[in-house]
């Protein structure tokens, strides 16, 4: 009970303190803004070395707004905003807050001038304060953006605070973009071979127009040793495309994977053709959109969570409509795969235009959540989140699945139907009911499919038509019946997409990768992985 | 005399089937040509090239029977074959077009103009030769078939795995074709023809005369079709439909009988696109799609497959209702052709022709048929046969 107090009140006191802080340096800050208001440039001056010792990142609003003469003070009470002009009117914005402050008469401010040794000044600060800046994310960027430029006048700023910064990535990054300055300074040869090395290992695109810029005003020796270096980013710059075909290529066989599960499932382990299979994948889709809407109608603060509520849905409205077509129709075509075709050929037509006619056959726009989107980067690769959740989604339903398929009750009647209907039959399984639930399962899954889709593609009534040839070309090439099949099938056709695409363009790749399948199934007519023995036949 | 050897070949179906045939396309040129515009029973020019497009939809629906109808294959891609005879007549019309396009070119047609290009691609030469682009509209297909064909029989792909494999490669035909560095005018295909041989293809008597061509191309086809599937040949086919291994066994090679349908099948489906381009006017990689060779497949489902006259039936009947449904009820043609697909399939598995047929069938069909339920209760227990 004590303990539990103790720590309330730490607590509250924490919060109270943080909450003083940062309002008096609010106090401070805008103070010190203020006070560029008064007196002339070398005043000014002043007021901006001042602020760049404030290490606060609200300050670069300001300086910015300064340097481009949009920062005003009011002439009655001095105090500074940002000016901005839109429609012949002035939209007033507060420097600190970055807050709006409405529309407001021009007359009443005044521009604070600047004349250029303030504007050379206020570069330098800005640059040191960028190189300062909180979140280690900000200060690569800016020592990027020296590395780009070959910025001199941000020497004296990196080397100090390389002194101070303790991030070993940023540490890098800033040597880096000292070294493209060194290199660029009339440095001596030792200096310069230094340069180069420093940036060979630093590596990237940056680094390599860096060196490929100095090439020609190096003299011969450096030249040599700038021609190696450029040779060496260029070998791993290669790996590193190799890596992002490779992550590409994982990302496309995920989406294949996804779409092709439940097939491999209605196909692969019913032996029953759905071509309806890709409107299964659109009607999840749908559910998506539909879910999305009714929560930011109604529970505006749910919206983050919209995908929890999008997957058992999208998995029980497709796994419906499925048992209802294998109820349907289906069950009357067993044994004639042929008429099978085509009569869920006919269903998805049915199924296409039912949501053409409801939701019109325009995209429908479903946004993704904040934890799925960004991005992070690898190297010098950038990853976004919503390839990399969809990869894990993928592998996940996968795992699922095989484990539903292995371990229960359900599935081992499901096997247990397929392998000998009259033997499973009389052992008192429900062959029917194991159908229906068998196919409602696979289209469920091709409902989830259709979630994941919804977040990197349009959801539109032709999503699943573009996917159906697709997912039957993963499921033939896996080997039919075999989920891992599937998913060395979908992961091969999208990584061998992938490094076709740079040779032969996207088309064409997919051109070849389709000639290729259908030159494999001429080798392997059941597919990579084939089931044996008589349970094929 | 030819009357008598006629109808021995054709027999009483076949050659009243013919006649009604002749008869009806004499009928529709005399009432276009003969009779005023404004009276009641006056065919238009509109009507007239709609229903050749339509007769050359019978020829490609004719193609499809004898692959799927009568050796069991079920091709998902004969929309391929049809449109690659298209794209070869469409070549032939483009190359006539000559200096008259917009651009003046003599030689380029106005797409390659456009696209910068200077010399004729090498797979466009010897299309200004009429005989040529005829003679390419049926090998270019047929060539195709053959090849793929070639791979998939003997290596035994059969059933589903085949039909979703023709899906593949008319697919990546539909893609090859929308691309502009093919040669074949990208996206918007071949059009703005201007005339066919000399003769001004926009005017009515040269669509009149295509029209009869088209059902005289019909009426051929369907008579040499009928005499193939009579023949000793024929009978072979419909053994290797009904039980493949076992023919196999018995010493035929399935594989050359398979192929030399599929070839001639493919080439039969190129005659039909060849046709059908300078009626419409146009041919364009959406020929290609998917789905309009499952629906080439519907028309035969709905005649009557391992009939002649079904697919001639099926593919007037259904684009008929596809083009008065289209017009009237934009909305509700997709509705319908779905529930074709799923009655007919259900339904009446035979078609139209299996309504009329059912009762003088019974008798030399009823053997056939139990062997078939037999063998559709042995697939169901194993339920993976292809």
């Amino acid at each position: 009970m004590k303990r539990c107090r103790l720590y309330k009140s730490l607590f509250i006191g924490l919060l109270l303190s943080c909450f003083i802080n940062t309002h008096l340096l609010a106090d401070t800050l805008n103070d010190t803004i203020n006070s560029l208001a008064k007196g002339g440039f070398k005043e000014r001056a002043k007021v901006i070395g001042l602020m760049s010792r404030l290490n606060d990142d609200r300050i670069l609003n300001s300086l910015e707004a300064l340097s481009a003469g949009k920062l005003y003070f009011r002439k009655n009470n001095k105090q500074v905003i940002i000016l901005k002009k839109e429609d012949n009117k002035y939209y007033a914005k507060d420097p600190v807050t970055k807050s709006n402050l409405g529309v407001v008469q021009k007359k009443q401010f005044k521009k604070i001038r600047v004349n250029n040794r303030l504007r050379r000044q206020i570069k330098l600060t800005l640059s040191s304060l960028k190189l300062r800046a909180s979140s280690p994310k900000d200060r690569i960027l800016a020592a990027t953006n020296i590395l780009k430029t070959i910025d001199k006048s941000a020497l004296k700023a990196i080397q100090s605070q390389l002194l101070i910064e303790k991030n070993k990535s940023v540490r890098k990054a800033m040597i880096a973009a000292r070294a493209s300055v060194i290199l660029f300074n009339n440095s001596s040869n030792a200096k310069q071979i230094q340069s180069i090395n420093i940036l060979m290992k630093y590596g990237g695109r940056e680094a390599r127009s860096v060196l490929t810029r100095f090439l020609s005003s190096a003299n011969p020796r450096v030249k040599k040793i700038t021609e190696n270096a450029i040779k060496t980013i260029d070998v791993s710059l290669q790996r590193w495309t190799f890596i992002q075909n490779v992550w590409y290529g994982l990302s496309l066989g995920s989406v294949l994977l996804l779409a092709a599960i439940g097939l491999a499932i209605t196909f692969g382990v019913m032996g029953v053709i759905n071509m309806a299979h890709g409107e299964m994948v659109m009607i999840g889709a749908y559910t998506t959109f539909v879910v999305q809407d009714l929560i930011k109608a109604n529970f505006s603060h749910l919206f983050e969570y919209s995908l929890a509520f999008s997957i058992p849905l999208a998995f029980i409205v497709s796994g419906l409509v499925g048992i209802a077509i294998e109820r349907g129709v289906i069950r009357y075509l067993y044994g004639r795969p042929l008429e099978t075709l085509l009569a869920t050929w006919g269903i998805s037509l049915v199924l296409q235009q039912t949501v053409r006619s409801l939701f019109g056959p325009t995209n429908q726009e479903v946004s993704s959540p904040e934890f799925m989107s960004g991005a992070f980067q690898v190297g010098q690769m950038t990853i976004t989140y919503n390839r990399l959740y969809i990869i894990f989604f993928a592998v996940f339903i996968l795992l699922i699945l095989l484990i539903l398929i292995k371990k229960s009750s359900f599935g081992l009647q499901m096997r247990a139907v397929t392998q000998n209907r009259l033997m499973a039959r009389s052992m008192g399984i429900r062959s029917d009911w194991v159908d229906a639930l068998t196919f409602g399962l696979g289209s469920g899954i091709a409902g989830i499919a259709g979630v994941a889709l919804s977040q990197i593609e349009n959801v539109s009534p032709n999503l699943g038509q573009a996917y159906i040839i697709d997912s039957f070309m993963v499921v033939v090439f896996g080997g039919v019946g075999n989920l891992w099949g599937t998913l060395v099938g979908a992961m091969t056709l999208g990584v061998a997409n992938k490094f076709l695409e740079p040779f032969a363009g996207a088309v064409l790749a997919k051109i070849m990768v389709l000639i290729f399948i259908i030159l494999f199934i001429q080798k392997r007519p059941r597919g990579m992985f084939a089931l044996k023995g008589r349970a094929i036949e | 005399m030819i009357s008598d050897k006629f109808y021995k070949y054709l027999g009483i179906s076949g050659s009243s089937f013919l006649c009604i045939m002749g008869g009806a396309i004499l009928i529709i040129v005399a009432s276009n040509t003969l009779l005023n515009s404004d009276h009641p029973l006056h065919v238009s020019s509109y009507v007239v090239t709609l229903l050749g497009k339509y007769l050359c939809y019978a020829i490609l629906a004719i193609s499809i029977d004898l692959v799927w109808g009568y050796c069991g294959v079920l091709s998902l891609g004969h929309g391929a074959f049809f449109a690659l005879g298209g794209y070869a007549m469409g070549m032939h019309l483009m190359r006539e077009i000559g200096p008259r396009g917009v651009y003046g070119n003599p030689v380029l047609p106005d797409f390659m103009v456009f696209l910068n290009w200077k010399e004729l691609p090498w797979y466009w030469y010897g299309f200004d030769m009429f005989w040529f682009a005829i003679l390419m509209a049926v090998v270019a297909p047929a060539l195709l078939a053959y090849i793929f064909g070639w791979l998939a029989f003997r290596s035994r792909v059969t059933g589903v795995y085949l039909s979703i494999m023709t899906q593949a490669l008319t697919f990546a035909l539909l893609l090859a074709f929308y691309r502009n560095d093919m040669g074949f005018g990208g996206n918007n295909g071949l059009t703005d023809f201007k005339d066919v041989l000399g003769f001004n293809i926009q005017e009515n008597r040269t669509r009149l005369v295509l029209f009869v061509i088209s059902g005289l191309v019909l009426m051929i086809t369907f008579m040499f079709s009928k005499i193939l599937v009579d023949s000793k040949y024929g009978k072979a086919l419909i053994a290797i439909r009904d039980s493949e291994s076992r023919v196999r066994f018995l010493g035929y090679r399935v594989e050359h009988y398979k192929l030399f349908i599929w070839t001639l099948s493919a080439g039969l489906a190129g005659i039909a696109g060849a046709l059908y381009v300078p009626q419409v006017g146009i041919i364009n990689p959406s020929e290609f799609s998917p789905a309009n060779s499952i629906e080439a497949v519907l028309w035969v489902a709905v005649g009557g497959r391992g009939t002649l006259i079904g697919p001639v039936l099926g593919a007037i009947l259904v684009n008929g209702s596809k083009t008065i449904l289209t017009s009237a009820f934009p909305e509700v043609w997709l509705f319908t052709l779905g529930a074709i697909f799923i009655f007919v399939t259900i339904f009446l598995p035979k078609g139209i022709m299996g309504l009329f047929n059912r009762s003088n069938r019974k008798s030399n069909a009823s053997g056939i048929s139990k062997i078939a339920g037999l063998r559709k209760i042995f697939i169901f227990d194993g339920k993976k046969d292809g």
